[in-house]
């Protein structure tokens, strides 16, 4: 697939929203109208200087950004081989990198006079930062999640509903991730005239994969600049987890066209990629799902198959339209890591560095033990620690007690 | 290019009334029993028939949808015997038209130019694709048009002045108007709403315009046939099936007649309709 490489890799998407063959307006004749409304009124807020600046003054004061690029002395010493940097995303507000898209895209709804928000969540990060973001600006918030994960995640259930969210458990389909978005789909066709979709991830249909990126790449452009500041270089590697992709996407765009930089994705295997898990790319193919084109868990008959990863976050059997264009054309590297994997990750980190890592992120620090002992003393890798792990202590303290019994 | 959908409209414009046209999920409960349906549908009224092919995610569809199509894929329904049971159909009836409803990635994994093959060969007149707005008319609307397929689309209320043209450019059959925002299954159209975005549409277009989504009484069905060229029913239909399963979810001996009773007691609705709109 390396036979029409572009010029840059920072160009896309096309205006019809296309990443080479992936993404697109795949959506109901309702929702079109509207989704080219928000296209012109994104680019609007973009090239306004103001709106920058209003979003840069909450990024600072509110998110409490920049978040610290942090050289993990112990947990490099421990493997022995490249330098590692954990991108802090998990000290943001909220407790993950899910507020710098939710900020942006609060925003927009708030330029198109939309009052009602309504957003899918997974582990609850994105529905606790929309929750919060409607609780700052005085907006109606419904929040649709899995009723699967409604167990899992009970903290953040919590916190949604302590912000002032309605929070709506899902018990359509497998009763995890996709059938919450395709529930938020139904409730926007629904109420089209009063409410605004915000997204969780760089998926959907145009623009939303465009514009949560942008509004996540906020996350490279502050390790380039954290980079040169305690390296005086560019980094030599980048690794994140995906489940949609935004952080990744977030951490990943601002560097696609330096080749000097590896970068690797880590989607989850969860039982393994020959059970369940949900590693689209490794395990799927390209079909077409919530708005886009990209790469999907199924089977022979094109109907989606049930995702399965012990991080309610990566459960989605699909990925990020532009991930899928980035792999095909090889530029971003896709690993994947399973839940034993990753649940050790977390641990290891816990103990390492006093950080307990979102097992989402837990995902990407299971493949920095595999990939920096070997790489040398002065290679400088950076993974995103994109949320915090506070949420996933029921969860795993459930499942170590299990393993003891 | 006649089609079975121009001849049909051609020939209710003669009798001085509008279409009803049925729903119903392609293999709910078991391929066979809906194969049955099917066959029943025309006897009891039915002047066009929507056949549903089942996705895991249909995201423009309510609750009583959602289950139906589940229905059918737990029965082991793909998209390669939806068109079985077109081939089934038309070994009787080769004047009913049948267009089939659904989603984008079945037919994409199918591949595109063997299932419009398929489809044409096996008696299939129209396709209704939620998720292709006419920003996507590259993927499936051109090709089936060339194919000779038609390419029913969808408008709404959301569907502006502006946008009508671009909307109706590449439809074929019919317009599909859905009177409400939302879902399948969801609230009720107001009749005089509903004629006014008919007139608003057939100022754009010479096509009839058929009128779905929360018709459910005969007397709903008239109201709309009197604004309309046809009017669809979905939801009512699935919920009767529903209704007539047994505790597993099987089919009953109740089950192809409970779908026909009410095709007929809708078709009288439509059929008493005072005139047809044109």
């Amino acid at each position: 697939m390396n036979s029409r490489l572009p010029n840059s890799f920072r160009t896309g998407p096309d205006e019809r929203g296309h990443f080479g063959n992936f993404g697109g307006r795949f959506v109901a004749e309702t929702l079109m109208p509207l989704i080219l409304d928000l296209e012109k009124a994104y680019a609007a807020a973009k090239a306004d200087p103001s709106f920058q600046a209003e979003m840069n003054g909450y990024l600072k004061d509110y998110v409490g950004r920049p978040s610290p690029l942090y050289f993990a002395e112990r947990l490099t010493q421990h493997l022995g081989g490249a330098k590692i940097y954990l991108k802090r995303e998990e000290l943001n507000h909220t407790g993950s990198h899910k507020v710098n898209n939710v900020l942006g895209q609060i925003m927009v709804a708030r330029c198109m006079g939309k009052k009602r928000i309504i957003a899918e969540t997974g582990a609850g990060q994105h529905g606790v930062a929309t929750a919060t973001l409607c609780a700052r600006f005085g907006l109606e918030c419904v929040v649709y999640m899995g009723a699967v994960d409604v167990a899992r995640q009970a903290p953040n259930v919590f916190r949604m509903e302590m912000l002032g969210a309605k929070v709506v458990p899902v018990q359509s389909g497998t009763r995890t991730l996709k059938d919450a978005m395709n529930e938020a789909l139904r409730d926007w066709v629904t109420n089209v005239h009063n409410t605004f979709y915000c997204i969780g991830t760089v998926a959907g249909p145009h623009p939303y994969p465009m514009m949560v990126r942008d509004f996540q790449s906020v996350i490279g452009e502050e390790t380039r600049k954290q980079m040169q500041e305690a390296e005086g270089r560019l980094p030599n590697s980048l690794i994140a987890c995906i489940g949609g992709g935004s952080n990744a996407m977030g951490l990943f765009h601002p560097f696609l066209d330096d080749p000097s930089v590896e970068i690797f994705g880590v989607e989850a295997a969860g039982h393994g990629l020959t059970q369940l898990h949900a590693a689209s790319i490794a395990g799927g193919r390209p079909g077409v799902l919530h708005g886009n084109r990209t790469y999907l868990l199924m089977d022979d008959d094109g109907q989606i198959q049930d995702a399965h990863s012990i991080s309610a976050g990566l459960d989605y059997p699909g990925i990020g339209p532009e991930h899928s264009w980035l792999h095909e054309s090889g530029r971003v590297t896709y690993l994947s890591a399973t839940d034993d994997e990753a649940l050790a990750a977390f641990m290891l980190l816990s103990r390492l560095e006093g950080i307990p890592p979102a097992l989402e992120s837990a995902h990407a620090i299971a493949k920095v033990t595999e990939l920096a002992p070997k790489r040398p003393k002065d290679h400088l890798m950076v993974v995103n620690l994109s949320g915090r792990g506070d949420k996933d202590i029921p969860q795993i303290t459930e499942i170590l007690k299990g393993r003891k019994q | 290019m006649t089609t079975r959908i121009d001849a049909r409209f051609a020939e209710l414009a003669k009798e001085g009334r509008s279409a009803f046209v049925t729903f119903l999920m392609a293999g709910d409960p078991d391929p066979a029993t809906s194969l049955d349906i099917l066959k029943a549908l025309p006897k009891a009224g039915a002047d066009i028939i929507e056949i549903g092919m089942p996705f895991t995610d249909p995201m423009a569809d309510g609750p009583s949808i959602q289950a139906a199509g589940l229905r059918a894929l737990k029965s082991g329904m793909t998209l390669r015997k939806t068109l079985e049971m077109v081939r089934g159909f038309r070994e009787e009836d080769n004047t009913t038209p049948l267009v089939l409803m659904g989603y984008y990635n079945p037919i994409y994994i199918y591949g595109v130019d063997k299932f419009l093959a398929d489809a044409k060969t096996a008696g299939v007149d129209g396709l209704i694709i939620v998720d292709l707005p006419p920003e996507e008319d590259d993927e499936l609307c051109i090709p089936a048009l060339k194919a000779g397929l038609n390419f029913i689309r969808l408008a709404t209320p959301t569907t502006d002045d502006k946008r009508l043209p671009a909307v109706l450019a590449n439809t074929s059959g019919f317009v599909y108007y859905v009177s409400i925002t939302g879902i399948t299954g969801a609230a009720a159209a107001d009749s005089k709403a509903v004629g006014d975005a008919v007139a608003r549409i057939k100022r754009h277009t010479k096509l009839p315009v058929c009128v779905g989504f929360g018709i459910r009484t005969p007397q709903a069905a008239r109201a709309i046939a009197e604004k309309a060229n046809g009017a669809v029913v979905g939801t009512a239909l699935v919920d009767a099936l529903r209704d007539s399963l047994d505790a597993q979810g099987r089919a009953t001996t109740k089950t192809v007649a409970a779908v026909a009773d009410v095709v007929a007691s809708l078709a009288q609705g439509v059929r008493g309709a005072k005139q047809a709109a044109e």
